[in-house]
């Protein structure tokens, strides 16, 4: 037996923001009416806008599952992942769709992430333990490290960050703070800290540890308020700053290798 | 050892692309409206941070006309004993509390302490820092600063001693 | 300067500390003000104050909380305006400046304490 799905249709405006650079224009808003259903996305919107009225639209986007974090932008005034934002959970006649703020734009609803991955990049975002024997490393053997599920438990969250940018668009300090590494960058840091098979530790807080780094969080929890995946950006860097001013400690075992034998 | 990434992070806008900046500013952090009751607690502890600096640095100026003698010391008083001085002075009752209650708050969650701890996130996904246990910090922390108000306000235009 | 070479987790320390030993200092000055048994009014008349003044624990009091403060505030400030703007000129200057700005109201308060004791 079918059973019907509601298929009311009903129409919204879609005001996007439009500028291009490279051709001196002045920024403004394109109006479109889209029809959309109650689960049409903010993407599936922009793509209906793009498909049909204006073809010029520049929107970045590929996965269209909250996966690959390209469909980043402000709508309704909060950042958010297009993909992920139904129309009807917004609750309003006109969708607003802005570039995310904080960072450089490049043309319409496209920005530039240069920036934003070049501080992800100077916390040193990789595995590093100079325990493992160098015979190990050389030989590329076939070895893991012993891990439980607990110690995994302990930066899983934090490892599912997509790169969204949506925490580093939604931070006070980053919309002033160029040097600042942002949340994203810093829950990073936190989530190789918790690691217990990584051992940068002191390389790791040396690189926060200053005048522009973590203690430019005043917890304002944006970052957390705006994430897509439950990441939890402000957690870890709180966590972070405990373990940094002495009061809590990073108990983890640094993990040992299990050999080709065991 | 060091598992590292092995080549550069090429991405660039290239020459010829015109960028332009997007940061938000100083409105960026002047609107706490947006992102819920931390970012509004962020925003107080900063307007209330620099107008207690202003008034300490005002207070120990008003203060010093004590070494000019009793007319100096009265004459000063008579500037700051008025209602817009009283009022101002509420505002500095309600400000410091606030802002010591709320930096308290802060001194424990900064150091990772009453924000929870790491778990398996779980669809709608939300943010364990962000709980109603170091949540209430901020409300308490308002809640205070308006009863040592009405206090104040009872002490200065009132006959509380 | 040994203090520009401290790091940031240790400054924050210090952000803490003196916030937290400001607020117990304050809360005993306040007291002098409304808790002891004459109204807000009369305590602050001057031969009063000058009272206060003459009690060495309350001289001492008065120092810490000006020192206390000055630091909290002062670093406070530092931080806002450090995450204003950012290029080398600026960071340099504002640093300077704040712990001019620092150590200028802390010998001026300090005059009026010493001054004020000897009245």
């Amino acid at each position: 037996m079918w059973i019907r799905m509601s298929e009311e249709t009903k129409k919204i405006k879609l005001k996007v923001y439009r500028t291009n650079y490279n051709k001196e224009e002045s920024p403004h808003y394109d109006e479109f009416d889209v029809s959309v259903k109650r689960w049409t996305t903010v993407l599936d919107a922009l793509l209906d806008a793009k498909s049909y009225s204006d073809s010029s639209l520049g929107i970045r986007y590929s996965c269209r599952m909250a996966s690959c974090g390209s469909c980043g932008m402000k709508i309704n005034g909060r950042p958010r992942l297009a993909c992920y934002t139904k129309i009807s959970e917004l609750n309003d006649q006109t969708i607003v769709c802005d570039p995310l703020p904080n960072f450089p734009r490049i043309r319409d609803l496209v920005t530039d992430f240069t920036e934003f991955f070049a501080h992800h990049k100077k916390i040193e975002p990789y595995i590093q333990n100079e325990r493992v024997p160098i015979d190990v490393v050389k030989n590329d053997d076939l070895v893991e490290f012993k891990q439980t599920p607990e110690d995994v438990d302990k930066y899983l969250q934090f490892s599912y960050c997509i790169k969204c940018g949506l925490c580093y668009s939604a931070c006070p300090t980053v919309a002033t703070d160029t040097k600042f590494p942002g949340p994203q960058a810093l829950s990073q840091a936190y989530r190789y800290t918790a690691d217990n098979r990584d051992t940068g530790e002191p390389s790791r807080f040396n690189i926060i540890d200053e005048r522009h780094g973590i203690w430019r969080c005043h917890f304002a929890g944006s970052c957390s308020s705006v994430c897509p995946k439950g990441v939890d950006p402000a957690l870890g860097i709180q966590l972070l700053k405990g373990h940094l001013i002495g009061i809590t400690k990073n108990d983890k075992k640094i993990a040992t290798l299990r050999s080709k034998e065991e | 050892m060091g598992i590292k990434p092995n080549s550069e992070n090429n991405s660039s806008t290239g020459g010829d692309i015109r960028i332009k900046s997007g940061r938000e500013g100083l409105m960026g952090w002047l609107n706490p409206t947006r992102y819920g009751w931390e970012r509004v607690s962020y925003w107080l502890q900063r307007l209330t941070g620099v107008g207690l600096l202003i008034y300490f640095i005002g207070h120990i100026y008003e203060t010093s006309s004590l070494v000019n003698g009793i007319n100096a010391w009265n004459s000063m008083l008579e500037l700051t004993q008025t209602t817009g001085g009283h009022i101002f002075l509420l505002l500095v009752i309600g400000a410091s509390t606030f802002h010591t209650v709320n930096g308290l708050r802060l001194i424990f969650t900064e150091s990772g302490i009453g924000i929870g701890r790491p778990g398996r996130p779980d669809y709608p996904y939300d943010a364990t820092s962000l709980n109603y246990k170091q949540k209430s910090g901020i409300w308490v922390a308002l809640l205070l600063a308006t009863i040592a108000m009405l206090y104040g306000g009872m002490v200065m235009f009132g006959d509380v001693n | 300067m040994p203090l520009l070479k401290l790091r940031e987790s240790q400054i924050m320390k210090i952000h803490y500390l003196t916030g937290i030993c400001a607020v117990f200092f304050v809360a005993i000055h306040i007291l002098f003000r409304i808790g002891m048994g004459m109204s807000f009014n009369e305590s602050l008349e001057f031969h009063n104050v000058v009272a206060n003044y003459h009690n060495i624990y309350y001289v001492i009091l008065l120092e810490l909380i000006l020192v206390f403060i000055s630091i909290h505030g002062f670093n406070g400030l530092r931080i806002i305006l450090l995450e204003l703007k950012q290029n080398q000129w600026w960071e340099s200057t504002i640093t300077i400046l704040v712990l001019a700005a620092m150590i200028g109201v802390i010998a001026y308060g300090t005059r009026t304490i010493i001054i004020g004791s000897q009245l």
